[in-house]
C-alpha cells in the first residue's frame, strides 16, 4: 500500500470518529425533540407555567420542577461557592504544602463518589439530621419567613440544596484553583513586598484578578447541580408543588422523570417526560455555553 | 490591578498595624474552617459507608441472589455481575469511540474549523445531564427493540464514557512532546504509523488511566441506567434480558420500606465505593505527574 493511500484512509478513520461525536451531540438533542413533540408543538410557554402535573388527567405542566430544580442548585451554590473558594485559598495560598496535598487529594476523592451514594447517606443521615436538629432552630422564625414554613420530613427542597452543594464542591475547589495557579508568582510578591499580610496579598493580588473565573467556575458547578439525579431523587421528597418553604417536599426537573419514566405507559405522559428532559438539556447547555463564554473572556490575562 | 493596590494602600494609611495583623489571623482561621468543612463530607461519607456497610458484607452477599422480601439473608451477587457486563457493553462502544475522536482531535491542528466543532460537540456531551442520557437511550436502544435490556444500558453507559475518554486522551496524546514526533517522521515513517507506533504506545500509561477514570465513572452511574437496563432479581448473563447493577439495586433497597434492604443498600454502597474509589486511586497512581512518559 502507498504511504499517501495508508495516510488517507488513517485521516478518513480518524475524521469518521469525529463525525460520530458531532452526529452523537446532535442526535441526543433531536430525539429529545422528536419524543416531546406532542407535547412542545402547541409551545412551551404553557408548557412552563402550568403548576399542574397529573398523569392520570393528562395534565403536564412544568412549572413545579422547574421552579424545584431552580432553588435546589441556587442552595447548593450559595454553599458551595464560599466553601470551595475558602478551600481553594486556604490549599493554594496558605496551607502547608504537606497539608495542602493530603486536603487536595480528599477533595479529589470526593469527586468520584458516585452520585447514589450521596443520596443514599444524605436520605439516611443527612435528611433525619435536618429534621431533627436544624429545622427545629428555625420554627420559631417560620411564622414571620415563608421559607422556613412548617414542619420538615427530613427529605425536601434544603436538602437536596445540601447535599448538591457537596457533590458540586469539588468541581468549585478544582476550578477555583486551577485559577489561582495561573496568578503569576510576581504578583503576590509584589504586594507582600509592599508590607501588606498574607491575607491582604491574596486579597488583592489574588482574588480580586481571579473574579471572573471564580464567577465561570460557580456557573459551571450550577450546571452540574441542574442536571444531577440520583442524589436528588432520594432526597428532595418527590412531591410536585411549587412550594416557598425550604422544609417542604420537591420534585426536580432530573428526579420527575427517573421517579415516573418506567412507569409511565400511555404516550402523552411520555412525551411530557421527554419534554421536561429536553427543557433540562436546553438548561444546562445554555449554563455551560455561559460558563465557557466567561471563562475565554476573562483567560490569557497574564500573558 | 491600581484601582486594588490603590485601595490597599489607602488601607495601610487608615489601619493600624495591630488593627492589620488580627484580621490577618482571623482570614487565616476562617479559610482553614471553610477548608476543613470542604473535606469533612468525605470523611463523614465514608465513616457512615464503613460503619453500617461492613457488617453486611458477606460471602454470602457477593455470591447469592436477593433473599425473597421480609427474609434475611442474601446478597447482590447479580448485582455485581450485571455491573461488570454493563461496563463492559459500554468499553466496547466507549472506548474505541472515545480514543478515536482522542486521537483524531490530538492529530488535527489547532485551526482546524471542523476540530474545534468536534472538541465543542464532546464539551457539550460531557455536559449532558446523565438522566437525559438515560431518555436518550431509551428512544435509541429500548424503544426500537421492544424491551429494556443489558445491551440498552451499555449503550447509555457508552455515551457517558465517550467525551471523558476523548477529552482526557487529547489532553494526555497533546503532552507528547513535538520532538518525538519528528523523529519518527524523520526516519521516514508515515504519519500514522508514528502516530499508532510511536504516539500511542508512548503513552499507553495515561490512555490507561483515561479507560480507568471513564470505567470508574461508568460503574457508578445510576440515572442512564433506570429505564434502559432496568433492574432484576436473577442472574442475567444476556445482552437482551434485564439487567441488575450496583447503583440502580442500592437505590432499589434504600427506597425500600425493609430494614433488611436498608442494610442490604449500605453494603452494596460501601462495595461500590471501595470499586470506585480503588479504581480513581489507581489511575490517580498511574499518573500522577501528567508527563510523557511518566
Amino acid at each position: 500500500m502507498s504511504s499517501s493511500l495508508s495516510e488517507k484512509i488513517f485521516r478518513t478513520i480518524l475524521g469518521a470518529f469525529g463525525v460520530f461525536i458531532v452526529l452523537l451531540m446532535f442526535s441526543v438533542a433531536i430525539f429529545l425533540t422528536v419524543g416531546a413533540w406532542p407535547v412542545i408543538r402547541h409551545g412551551l410557554s404553557d408548557f412552563v407555567q402550568t403548576q399542574t402535573w397529573n398523569p392520570v388527567n393528562g395534565q403536564f405542566g412544568a412549572l413545579a420542577v422547574l421552579f424545584g430544580t431552580l432553588v435546589s442548585s441556587s442552595i447548593a451554590i450559595a454553599i458551595a461557592a464560599p466553601l470551595g473558594v475558602g478551600a481553594a485559598i486556604f490549599l493554594k495560598e496558605l496551607a502547608p504544602a504537606r497539608v495542602a496535598s493530603v486536603f487536595s487529594f480528599l477533595i479529589e476523592m470526593l469527586a468520584a463518589v458516585p452520585s447514589v451514594i450521596f443520596g443514599l447517606w444524605g436520605f439516611f443521615v443527612l435528611a433525619p439530621a435536618i429534621r431533627d436538629h436544624v429545622a427545629p432552630i428555625f420554627y420559631p422564625l417560620g411564622e414571620y419567613v415563608p421559607i422556613f414554613r412548617g414542619p420538615s420530613y427530613g427529605v425536601g427542597i434544603l436538602t437536596a440544596g445540601v447535599v448538591l452543594a457537596l457533590m458540586i464542591l469539588p468541581t468549585m475547589a478544582a476550578i477555583v484553583r486551577e485559577i489561582f495557579s495561573a496568578v503569576p508568582q510576581h504578583q503576590r510578591e509584589a504586594a507582600l513586598g509592599l508590607g501588606s499580610t498574607r491575607w491582604e496579598a491574596v486579597r488583592v493580588a489574588v482574588l480580586a484578578p481571579s473574579k471572573p473565573g471564580i464567577l465561570s467556575a460557580a456557573v459551571l458547578a450550577t450546571a452540574r447541580a441542574l442536571g444531577e439525579t440520583m442524589a436528588v431523587t432520594m432526597v428532595i421528597g418527590n412531591r410536585n408543588a411549587v412550594s416557598l418553604s425550604l422544609f417542604d417536599p420537591g420534585q426536580s426537573m432530573a428526579s420527575l422523570i427517573a421517579n415516573e419514566y418506567a412507569e409511565a405507559s400511555d404516550s402523552r405522559h411520555i412525551a411530557a417526560l421527554m419534554a421536561v428532559g429536553l427543557l433540562l438539556l436546553v438548561i444546562s447547555l445554555v449554563v455551560n455555553a455561559v460558563a465557557r463564554i466567561i471563562a475565554k473572556r476573562s483567560a490569557a490575562k497574564w500573558k | 490591578m491600581e484601582i486594588a493596590t490603590k485601595k490597599l494602600l489607602l488601607e495601610f494609611m487608615v489601619t493600624t498595624q495591630a488593627k492589620r495583623k488580627r484580621k490577618n489571623i482571623f482570614a487565616n482561621l476562617v479559610l482553614s474552617i471553610l477548608a476543613i468543612l470542604a473535606v469533612s463530607p468525605l470523611v463523614a461519607i465514608l465513616g457512615f459507608l464503613i460503619s453500617k456497610g461492613i457488617g453486611a458484607l458477606s460471602w454470602e452477599f457477593l455470591t447469592s441472589l436477593p433473599a425473597p422480601y421480609g427474609e434475611s439473608g442474601g446478597g447482590m451477587g447479580h448485582s455485581i455481575v450485571g455491573t461488570f457486563i454493563l461496563v463492559l457493553f459500554a468499553s466496547l462502544l466507549g472506548i474505541p469511540v472515545g480514543f478515536g475522536a482522542g486521537i483524531f482531535l490530538a492529530e488535527s491542528s489547532k485551526e482546524s474549523r471542523f476540530a474545534s466543532i468536534v472538541r465543542l460537540c464532546a464539551e457539550m456531551l460531557a455536559g449532558v445531564p446523565s438522566i437525559v442520557v438515560g431518555l436518550f437511550a431509551y428512544f435509541v436502544a429500548v424503544l426500537p427493540f421492544g424491551g429494556f435490556s443489558a445491551f440498552a444500558g451499555g449503550f447509555a453507559l457508552s455515551v457517558i464514557m465517550i467525551p471523558v475518554i476523548a477529552r482526557t486522551s487529547e489532553e494526555i496524546l497533546r503532552l507528547v512532546p513535538v520532538h518525538v514526533r519528528e523523529a519518527g517522521l524523520a526516519l521516514g515513517l508515515p504519519r500514522w504509523q508514528v502516530v499508532m507506533r510511536i504516539v500511542l504506545r508512548g503513552s499507553r500509561k495515561g490512555l490507561f488511566t483515561a479507560v480507568l477514570l471513564a470505567v470508574a465513572r461508568a460503574s457508578g452511574e445510576t440515572a442512564p441506567l433506570l429505564f434502559t437496563a432496568l433492574n432484576s432479581r436473577l442472574w442475567s448473563f444476556s445482552a437482551t434480558q434485564p439487567i441488575s447493577s450496583l447503583p440502580v439495586q442500592i437505590y432499589t433497597y434504600a427506597t425500600s420500606p425493609s430494614e433488611e434492604w436498608h442494610q442490604q443498600a449500605w453494603g452494596g454502597a460501601l462495595l461500590l465505593v471501595l470499586l470506585v474509589l480503588g479504581m480513581s486511586l489507581f489511575a490517580r497512581f498511574l499518573f500522577s505527574g501528567k508527563k510523557y512518559g511518566t
